[in-house]
Formats: C-alpha cells, sequence, structure tokens
C-alpha cells in the first residue's frame, strides 16, 4: 500500500471570512461581503439573480420591490444590506410553499387574472401577504392603504383578488 | 395607421415532422434550422404550431406582449381554429423572424408591433389559416389510419372523433401528420357558431410565471460576462459634453471603465440613435455603476435651442392660432357665414399638458455583438426598427442578428423607439463585452419622448332649433413627427380629418398649426385621440350645456341617423354612428342616466371612435370637501368580435384607469431648461385608493372582425370625468392635468 503522500508545502492558512453580512433570503443563509451600502434589491437582482423583485424607481415610490422582511413590508430598493444582518427576507420567490403549492395570493391572482403587463404584480402580491398577515380580514379602506403602483391600471382586479386570497386563507386556518 | 397585410405569407406555410416525431407547421426558416438544435427548446421555437407526442401543443406567439394580453388572445384564434386542447397547449414568445434576402432582412412571421391595437386585427387575418392547416393534417392523419373519408370526421378539445366515436389524441396523430402534404390552399376558417375558445374568457397565458416571479422581463436577463451600463445623459436637449472628470468614478470597486455617447446626429431621425449625448459607466454590478455614475464629475454645454416649458409654448400658441393654419386638415361648408347668422355661438380653449410615459419596466437592453453576430434583449414595441438600428450599427448580415422578444413592463409607446438600444449597441461595440444597460428612473423621466402638448381652440355655432350648423377645431400642437418627417407631414400624427363631429355638421373647419420644441416627443397610447377626444368631448359637453340640451340626447341628435361615415385614417375605411350611438346609449342606461338627478353626484359622458373601435364612458362621482371621489364608471365598448373577453376588459378597464391617472395629476415641467420629475414623488400615478374601485364593462356582441383592444378604451375616460367633474362641481376645466386646475377654480 502507498503511503498517502504529504500536502504541498503552502503558505496559505484557510481563515474563516472575516466581516460580510449574513442575511437570511427564503429560508437559505447567505453572506454579503461587498459594499454594505448596496441595496437589498440589487443585491438580490444582481448577485443572487433573483429577479422577481423589480427595478422601478429608487425611492421606495413605487413599490415593484417589495419583499418582507422579518415578516414586515419593505421596499428593496430603500434596503441597505448593511440594516439586514442577522433578518428573514422572504421575496416573491419564497412565497409559495416549500411543497411547490402556491400561495393562496399566488392562486387568487391567476384566478382574478390580475396581471396586465406584470412588472409590479410580484410587488403587489407581496404587499397584499404584508397586508392578510396583519389584517386577514381586510375591508376596501385596508387594501387602499396600499401604496404599491400599477402603471396599467390593474387596481380593480388586485382588490378583488387580495379579498379572495383572504376569504380562502381564513377557512383555512379554521 | 395603415400597415400592408402580408396577404402573400399563407402561400409559405410549412409543414414537417422532426426526429422526435413532432408536427411543427411554420415558417421556411426553419427549413434551415436543424431539429437536433431546435429539440424540445421551447425558448427557441420558431414556428406557431407544434405538436409533440404526448399532446403538448407549443404555440409560438409572434407579437410582443407589453400588457396587452397579445400574446394570451394570438394564441387563442390559433387554437380554436386547431380544436387544440387549451390545457396542454403551451404558449412560447417568438423572437423577431427575419431572413436574410441578398443583404436585406425579409420579415418571415409578418406583424411583430405592439402599436395602435393592430396585432390581433393582424392575427385574425392571417394566422386563423396557421391552426387550419396543422388541425387539416391531423385530420388526414386520422382518416388515413381508420381508412375513413376525412369529411366523416370532426375534432374537439385536442382529438379526432370518427361517426363511430373512436378518437384519436392529436398527440398520436403528429408524426404521420407531419407527413401529410398539405393542400394548396389553406382550408376555410370556421364559422362563428363553431367556436369553443374564441369569445370565450380565458387568464394571462403567463399569469403562474408572473405571480411567482419566474416570468423574465429583459431587465431580468443576463449574459456571463455582461457589464451593466449606467448612463448619464444631457439634460438638455441637443447639448454635448464640455468637461469630465471620471477618477472618483473609477476608484468605485466593480467599475471596469467610463465611456463616453456622442451627442445624436442632427441629420438622423429621433428615435433611431440615441437620444442624448452621455457619459457611461460599465461595471460589474448595477449597484456600483450607479455609484460611480453619481461620482462622475460633468459639465454639460447646453443645446443651441433651450427647451420650452408648456406654459411658455402655450403663449406662443395663442399667437399662432389667431393666424392661418400651417395645414388646413378639413374645411366643409362656409363657417364664418353660418357663424354669422347663428343665434348661438360658443368657444372654449383646451390646453394639454406634455407627459412623460412613466413605464414601469425603464428603457433597458442587453446585447451582445461580436463579428460574427448579435444579439438583443430589450423591451420593443417595434422589433423591426430595433433590428434596422443593430443592423445599421454593427453591418451585419440580417440571419446574423438575433431579437428576442420577452413580455414588456408596459410601453405605452416608448418601446416604439429605439435609441436604448442604439446606446447598448454603441457600447457594446467600443467596450468588446455584452452589454446590460440599464436606465434609472430618474432617466427614464429626463430623456423620454414625451406625448406632445397642445392647445386647441374650438368654436361651435347652432341654429334656431338649437341644431349645432358649424364647428371648428384648431390645433396647436408640438408633433411627433417632427425630427422624424418632412414638415410637411407633421399633421398627420397630430390632428384626423374625419374625427367627429367631421360629417355630422355642415359648416365645419378643421386646421393644424405647427409649435416647435427642443423636447424630445413620440407615441403615447392612443395617440392624438388622447388629446383630441378630451377637447372635442368637452366642447359638445360646453355646447349641450349652454344650449340647455341634455348631454346625452344632444350627442345622439348630433349622431343622428345610424349612417357609415368615411373615415381614412387608421381604423377605417369608415366610422358607423349607429355603433357609436349604441356604444354612448348603453354606458348612459348603465350609469343610471335618467335618474342622474336624484344623487347629488355629478354625471359625465364621452364618447370617441379610436382605431376601429367604438367606445363611451360615462362617470358619477362627488367632490367631499377637497376629495374626488367617483363613485362609478361604465366602459361601454364595441371591439368588434372580442378574441378573449377577460383580457379585453383588463384593457379597457386598464385604459380607463390609466386615463384618469394621467388626466388628473401628470404632466411634465421644465426649470433651468430641463426637466423637472425624476421620479414617482414628483410625477404622482394614482393609487389603489385614489381610484374608483371597479369599472363596469358592456361589451356589445359583434360579428364584426375584431379590432384589438388596447388603445380604445382611453380617449373618452377623461372628457367624461371632466364632464362628470362640471356636473357635480360647475367648474369647468379647460386643462389636463385636471387636478391643479381644479384646486385653482374651487
Amino acid at each position: 500500500m502507498p503511503a498517502i503522500p504529504p500536502s504541498p508545502p503552502t503558505d496559505i492558512v484557510p481563515q474563516p471570512i472575516r466581516g460580510g453580512i449574513d442575511v437570511s433570503i427564503n429560508g437559505k443563509h447567505f453572506r454579503h461581503t461587498g459594499d454594505p451600502a448596496m441595496p437589498l434589491l440589487w443585491y438580490l437582482r444582481d448577485i443572487l439573480r433573483l429577479t422577481g423583485c423589480k427595478y422601478g424607481c429608487d425611492d421606495r415610490s413605487c413599490g415593484a420591490c417589495s419583499v418582507l422582511v422579518d415578516g414586515k413590508l419593505g421596499r428593496a430598493c430603500g434596503l441597505a444590506m448593511r440594516d439586514l444582518a442577522g433578518k428573514q427576507v422572504t421575496t416573491i420567490e419564497g412565497l409559495a410553499g416549500t411543497d411547490g403549492g402556491l400561495h393562496p395570493l399566488q392562486q387568487a391572482w391567476i384566478a382574478e387574472d390580475a396581471i396586465l403587463c406584470g412588472y409590479c404584480q410580484p410587488g403587489q402580491i407581496m404587499a397584499a401577504a404584508d397586508l392578510l398577515a396583519r389584517q386577514p380580514n381586510p375591508g376596501d379602506a385596508d387594501i387602499d392603504g396600499i401604496a404599491n403602483l400599477c402603471r396599467c391600471g390593474s387596481y380593480p382586479r388586485i382588490r378583488r383578488a387580495i379579498l379572495r386570497a383572504a376569504k380562502t386563507m381564513r377557512s383555512g386556518a379554521q | 395607421m395603415t400597415l400592408a397585410h402580408d396577404a402573400g405569407r399563407r402561400r409559405f406555410l410549412r409543414v414537417f415532422g422532426t426526429a422526435t416525431g413532432a408536427l411543427v407547421v411554420g415558417l421556411p426558416a426553419l427549413a434551415w434550422t436543424p431539429d437536433e438544435l431546435l429539440g424540445q427548446d421551447l425558448v427557441r421555437l420558431n414556428a406557431y404550431v407544434r405538436i409533440e407526442p404526448d399532446g403538448t401543443t407549443v404555440i409560438g406567439a409572434r407579437d410582443p406582449e407589453v400588457g396587452q394580453g397579445i400574446r394570451t388572445a394570438e394564441a387563442r384564434i390559433i387554437a380554436e381554429e386547431l380544436d387544440a386542447d387549451w390545457a396542454r397547449v403551451v404558449v412560447a414568445p417568438l423572437d423577431l423572424g427575419v431572413a436574410n434576402s441578398g443583404g436585406e432582412p425579409h420579415w418571415t412571421y409578418g406583424h411583430q408591433m405592439a402599436s395602435g391595437s393592430t396585432s390581433v386585427p393582424a392575427a385574425w387575418n392571417d394566422l386563423r389559416a396557421v391552426g387550419a392547416t396543422a388541425r387539416e393534417l391531423l385530420v388526414r392523419a386520422a382518416a388515413s389510419r381508420w381508412q375513413v373519408r376525412p369529411d366523416s370526421l370532426r375534432t374537439a378539445r385536442g382529438m379526432v372523433i370518427a361517426a363511430d366515436g373512436r378518437e384519436l389524441a392529436y398527440g398520436e396523430l403528429a408524426e404521420a401528420a407531419s407527413k401529410v402534404k398539405p393542400a394548396a390552399n389553406p382550408p376555410q376558417p370556421k364559422i362563428a357558431s363553431q367556436y369553443t375558445l374564441v369569445g370565450r374568457d380565458v387568464g394571462d397565458a403567463d399569469a403562474a410565471d408572473i405571480v411567482t416571479g419566474r416570468q423574465r422581463f429583459a431587465i431580468d436577463e443576463w449574459l456571463g460576462d455582461a457589464l451593466v451600463a449606467v448612463v448619464v445623459r444631457c439634460p438638455y436637449p441637443g447639448g454635448k459634453l464640455a468637461h469630465l472628470d471620471d477618477a472618483a468614478a473609477l476608484h468605485i470597486k466593480g467599475v471596469e471603465k467610463v465611456m463616453t455617447v456622442p451627442a445624436p446626429d442632427p441629420a438622423r431621425a429621433l428615435g433611431t440613435q440615441q437620444l442624448a449625448a452621455g457619459v457611461a459607466v460599465l461595471a460589474t454590478d448595477t449597484w456600483a455603476a450607479l455609484q460611480a455614475a453619481a461620482r462622475l464629475e460633468i459639465r454639460w454645454d447646453r443645446g443651441a435651442r433651450a427647451a420650452q416649458d408648456d406654459q411658455v409654448l402655450a403663449g406662443i400658441a395663442g399667437t399662432l392660432l389667431a393666424g392661418e393654419p400651417t395645414k388646413a386638415v378639413r374645411s366643409d361648408g362656409d363657417f364664418a357665414n353660418a357663424a354669422r347668422h347663428a343665434p348661438h355661438r360658443f368657444e372654449a380653449e383646451y390646453r394639454i399638458a406634455t407627459i412623460a410615459h412613466a413605464e414601469l419596466e425603464p428603457p433597458n437592453a442587453l446585447v451582445k455583438v461580436d463579428g460574427q453576430q448579435a444579439l438583443l434583449v430589450a423591451p420593443l414595441q417595434n422589433p423591426r426598427a430595433a433590428f434596422e438600428t443593430l443592423q445599421r450599427l454593427t453591418g451585419l448580415p440580417p440571419d446574423r442578428i438575433r431579437v428576442e422578444l420577452p413580455r414588456a413592463g408596459g410601453g405605452f409607446g416608448r418601446f416604439l423607439e429605439t435609441d436604448y438600444v442604439a446606446e447598448a449597441v454603441m457600447l457594446a461595440k467600443a467596450a468588446g463585452k455584452p452589454i446590460k444597460l440599464t436606465w434609472t428612473r430618474a432617466d427614464a423621466f429626463a430623456n423620454d419622448t414625451y406625448r406632445p402638448f397642445s392647445v386647441h381652440k374650438l368654436q361651435a355655432c347652432a341654429d334656431r332649433k338649437r341644431k349645432p350648423t358649424g364647428w371648428t377645431h384648431r390645433i396647436a400642437s408640438t408633433s411627433r413627427l417632427a425630427g422624424r418627417e418632412p414638415r410637411e407631414r407633421w399633421w398627420l400624427s397630430e390632428m384626423h380629418p374625419d374625427d367627429l363631429p367631421a360629417g355630422l355638421v355642415d359648416n365645419l373647419q378643421y386646421g393644424w398649426y405647427a409649435l416647435d420644441s427642443a423636447l424630445p416627443r413620440g407615441s403615447y397610447r392612443a395617440s392624438s385621440h388622447g388629446a383630441n377626444a378630451f377637447a372635442t368631448e368637452c366642447f359638445i359637453d360646453e355646447v349641450a350645456y349652454g344650449l340647455k340640451q341634455d348631454a346625452l340626447e344632444f350627442r345622439l341628435a348630433l349622431l343622428g341617423e345610424a349612417r357609415k361615415l368615411a373615415y381614412r385614417g387608421h381604423g377605417g375605411p369608415v366610422l358607423d354612428t349607429g355603433r357609436l350611438k349604441w356604444v354612448l346609449q348603453l354606458a348612459a342606461d348603465a350609469i343610471g342616466w335618467d335618474k342622474r338627478h336624484t344623487h347629488g353626484h355629478g354625471f359625465g359622458l364621452a364618447c370617441h371612435f379610436t382605431f376601429g373601435g367604438y367606445v363611451a364612458h360615462a362617470v358619477e362621482l362627488s367632490m367631499q370637501g377637497r376629495q374626488l371621489v367617483i363613485h362609478n364608471v361604465v366602459c361601454a365598448a364595441d371591439l368588434g368580435r372580442v378574441v378573449n373577453p377577460l383580457g379585453a376588459r383588463a384593457a379597457l378597464v386598464g385604459a380607463t384607469l390609466d386615463a384618469f391617472s394621467t388626466a388628473l395629476r401628470q404632466r411634465i415641467t421644465l426649470k433651468d431648461d430641463r426637466v423637472v420629475q425624476r421620479g414617482f414623488r414628483d410625477y404622482p400615478l394614482a393609487t389603489m385608493a385614489q381610484m374608483p374601485h371597479d369599472v363596469q364593462v358592456v361589451l356589445v356582441p359583434s360579428e364584426e372582425n375584431p379590432t384589438g383592444a388596447f388603445d380604445m378604451g382611453f380617449p373618452s375616460a377623461a372628457p367624461a370625468l371632466a364632464n362628470a367633474i362640471f356636473a357635480g362641481t360647475t367648474v369647468r376645466v379647460h386643462q389636463m392635468p385636471i387636478w391643479p386646475e381644479l384646486m385653482r377654480l374651487l
């Protein structure tokens, strides 16, 4: 039996990665070692290539990049990575169940055909998820509190989809 | 706009099989695409219909999807004639179809454009034959297997069914059908009573991908070694770079290059080249590029002509409108004489602000160019124009240029231009690497091809019986054709000689006045119908009020007997006054026009003929303090046969809300010669809370050919709103945007 050859000589000593920001995205752990000021939007889109979070503006005004941070609504364009250490981020890609089944909101969006161009809809769904977490039985005034913009005018169908999903989720919870 | 229909193309439908046993009905371009390469790769699909042995039916949709629902509608048209099982249908976007014809592009798929609601009419013309041809081949394959006559067989839900009840699924027949020689002439399309898909509701084919975030827009695409490009553009029209210091920018980690984009060539048409001079940062990710762009030290030289605010343009328009028109668009009878003797005379002026497209997906383009080939992935409404820009800038032969057509996040006319494509191609060539160009929101507002500004002067007179006998409409506008076409053609995009009330009033004059502006202008949803219908339909309301006539009765009387008037523009050749009266009546009935005095609310009506579609809006609203509450909205539409009513209703509701949002608050202003608006905070799109909870859509059943739906719901919505505001407040707003003016007048 030949002996196991010795390791080649090297000066490289493995080191644990120092610094970096640990963040959980859709249940998976990531460490961001780039610019701590990078907005979550670009981390998701450019680094992780999770492109369901859309770029629509840079000042949190349109909501196309809506995500949940520790279960609460956030606008990824206005969230710096440095503020997300240890946080749990959920994007549209992580909304469906782990079994692959669609979330009641996603089902409701399809049932009501709340689409048009579709660009704002992932953000709209995330904003609705935030609303239903706070208010499982929303009225029109609650829905009016969603400030995500839709350039195409799908608001009536979004409204119906939220009401439909809320009903489904309430009956499922009982 | 009239688009020549490629009538000869039917002859070129081509049928063949594949190594995997699929039936393909497509185009000769496929003949030189080896099947091994196509395989099951649906993204590279190059045919309209492909039936796999397992029954999967892939339907290629050729027109760009920008939220108008065209891919779903197109697939439904083909699936209807094919008698496909919709549950087995996969709708796949086609690339731009182009072949090399002696160095010149030959467009192989016919209509591939999102403009003027033309896609559904074009598909109705020539795509039914695709489905019918495929169906016939499957029937003949089954007939031959069963040894029966083809005409003894029928088809339904993806199966051929024999008279004795035997069934064969399309998948089982696909291979045999691919060997059947198609007849010289395509089979006749179905008659309407046979439809099982056309005319029935279906959701958007991409819905499941959109709600899960899987749907890839152009901005979501990337190539391995692509560099992100962010461009700082000159904010002054025609300006150029005077000074650049990029030292600080180059220090940002991830930044690879800083390059300049030259000023546009004044000799080249607007829209075919970059809109402005610029400085581009190329970086490994968007954040690095954005930070570096913010650290560029740049001074610009202003252009020869300063951009002017609407306020200044309005002053110039006032002087112009007192003189002779640039183009006498229409002249019937003798208005001056009619007015001289008329007991009732009216006059009003309307002003329509410059606005931006504000499409939610900003301009962007992914471009890869080398000496051999080029690839473009971008939101495009006019892929051929993008192709031509690519070809001009690369010099590559047509069959070496690939243009993909991903779903676009809106468009509204912005993506008819190819300025952002030109930018990305120039940068990719110079950098020697693929370029992923991304415009910021501020970029999109600062360098748009804005909707033209216009001032409308209207006059009318009526006789003793309160019947209108004279009408003039004079428009001064910053034509969107300026910078693109010779001056004598500029009026064509701005005023339509056969728009109503032409043909309804004996003494009528239309005139157009050229208003110069340095700001680039472009096509916008429904083109100038948006502005012109506002002026016309509000003024009709003013005249009716002045004559103490009911706004509905007055309009119905003005439209007169149901008859067909000649209409030379896009949507012609005729305008049927009966169809317009009918949608007006339907809208009035649905809103409860007869009971309008019992609510204490304001009711308003308007109607318009747009691109072949007839639409009327009715609005019920009230002012509660300084808050506008829209209680009810009806949109009644006759769009000919409707392929997908669920999609058409989405388009009509969307257009109505878009029109309200635009009409109420949107405007582009200038300060210090540059556009002020930088985002949605100073260019407020309507939110859910500001919009009505629903729009009741009434679709008129029709056997007429389909017209499409995207533009039609836009023009009459804003004047119906303004007319309802007048009814509810007695304040007549003569401007868009309405809101600031209403607040001033209240």
